[in-house]
């Protein structure tokens, strides 16, 4: 077991995205280990769609995503919350033709 | 299936820190109250060190329950009855695997290696649920597992599907989907045995009720006035419910699915208690539960073994893919 457990012989770490149905969006369900592009698509069909939770998988190295810091979240999401006039419920319209 | 209640199980010396700093109080703070206020808590969000190594205990020990509790039933999948139960042992045992690696991956969210708590389960640092240390003897243990510990194990994983740990959460609920077939394959497998077996049939599925019993309601953990770490965890929201109460709710589900079935439950103490609306039960063999969670159940040596030996001879294969993986990627970029 010896030098099998340092983290260098790991497989790495891939994210896992699930097309539930034609149509849907893929959605991010998990990840796992993998040794190579090929392996990590066949593994996940194998651990994440066992009963046909999919139509279509896509994997994509952990290490490769790049995601916004939770420190910034105020930061960064923040300025769009008093720009209420995006929304069309900020216009109020006559009931006759307010299905617009 | 099988988490147990794990939170006893860890011997940590270094509980909450003493001494914190300004900083840490206010972000500590402002953690207990997005707790308060029912939030979750992301992997890259702050959290107090304690919250981290408790969480990284209980699911890694809950994963490598998933692992180990292969075994056992990898025991009766070659000597199935029919192909019917085998295509469903395998099953059963495929998403046994798969809930272990969903369950390792929320944990490496927290910081911690695949690498790191395999290494921990095999060298008999990190614990799994005493359960599996129990051989399976005949066919009916396979429906006895399914129905009482899996049933146990459901009660169990239900409220951690809203645990604060949002990877957590979010892998219970996959795990809890794909559990009811767990629970229901057992039962029907004993409800065949005892409505159109023999009376051999039906005592061997009396002979697993008998010893499976007594180590599915131990699942739960000690009592909780023996669970220390219990309080803490409540207030977390790791747990929802303490051991005692899920204990009582699985005790009496399974009287009256016990009828059902036609079997006896090994207890005489069992019965129902007007006052209280549930059932009371006998006194529970907690040295036995420490001597097993301890290492020295029956089949303590031989799961670990088996897992090690697994481990160990599967190298060349990990190794070679990963040889492999690099060799292709360098010749991508040769080309």
């Amino acid at each position: 077991m010896s030098d099998t457990t340092s983290t260098e012989h790991e497989w790495p770490l891939w994210e896992v995205f699930v097309r539930s149905k034609a149509g849907l969006d893929h959605k991010h369900c998990g990840s796992l280990h993998a040794p190579d592009p090929k392996m990590a698509l066949q593994m996940a069909r194998d651990v994440y769609t066992r009963r046909q939770e999919g139509v279509s998988v896509w994997v994509v190295r952990s290490d490769q995503i790049v995601a916004s810091d939770p420190g910034d979240k105020d930061m960064y999401f923040d300025p769009a919350e008093d720009k209420v006039y995006r929304h069309p419920t900020f216009y109020v319209l006559p009931k006759s033709v307010d299905h617009m | 299936m099988y988490t147990q209640a794990m939170d006893t199980m860890g011997k940590d010396k270094d509980g909450p820190k003493a001494v914190r700093s300004a900083e840490e109080l206010r972000l500590e703070e402002r953690f207990d109250e997005r707790i308060d206020a029912g939030g979750f808590i992301e992997a890259k969000d702050w959290m107090p060190e304690h919250y981290r190594k408790t969480l990284v205990r209980q699911i890694s020990q809950h994963a490598h329950s998933e692992i180990v509790g292969m075994l056992p039933e990898g025991n009766w999948i070659s000597r199935a009855p029919t192909l019917k139960r085998k295509a469903i042992l395998l099953a059963k045992v495929q998403d046994e695997g798969g809930h272990g690696l969903y369950l390792y991956a929320a944990a490496e969210t927290l910081g911690t290696s695949r690498d790191q708590m395999l290494e921990a389960l095999h060298t008999g640092r990190a614990k799994y649920s005493s359960i599996f240390n129990y051989p399976t003897l005949t066919w009916a243990d396979m429906g006895t597992i399914g129905w009482l510990v899996d049933g146990a194990a459901i009660m169990n994983q239900v409220p951690i599907c809203r645990c604060s740990y949002a990877p957590y959460a979010r892998a219970m609920i996959r795990i809890c989907r794909e559990e009811s077939f767990h629970q229901r394959q057992g039962y029907e497998a004993l409800l065949t045995m005892m409505q159109h077996g023999t009376e051999a049939q039906k005592a061997m599925v009396q002979d697993a009720v008998n010893r499976w019993w007594w180590p599915s309601i131990m699942m739960f953990g000690p009592p909780d006035d023996q669970s220390p770490n219990s309080a803490q965890s409540m207030r977390w929201g790791i747990k929802r419910f303490t051991n005692d109460e899920l204990r009582q709710k699985f005790i009496d589900a399974a009287v009256e699915q016990a009828k059902v079935l036609g079997v006896t439950l090994p207890d005489p103490d069992l019965k129902w208690n007007e006052e209280r609306q549930a059932h009371d039960h006998g006194a529970i063999d907690w040295k036995e539960f420490w001597r097993v969670i301890g290492g020295d159940g029956p089949c303590n040596r031989e799961r670990l073994g088996a897992r090690v030996k697994a481990w160990d001879e599967g190298a060349w294969v990990r190794d070679a893919a990963l040889a492999h993986a690099r060799k292709q990627s360098h010749l991508k970029e040769a080309a």
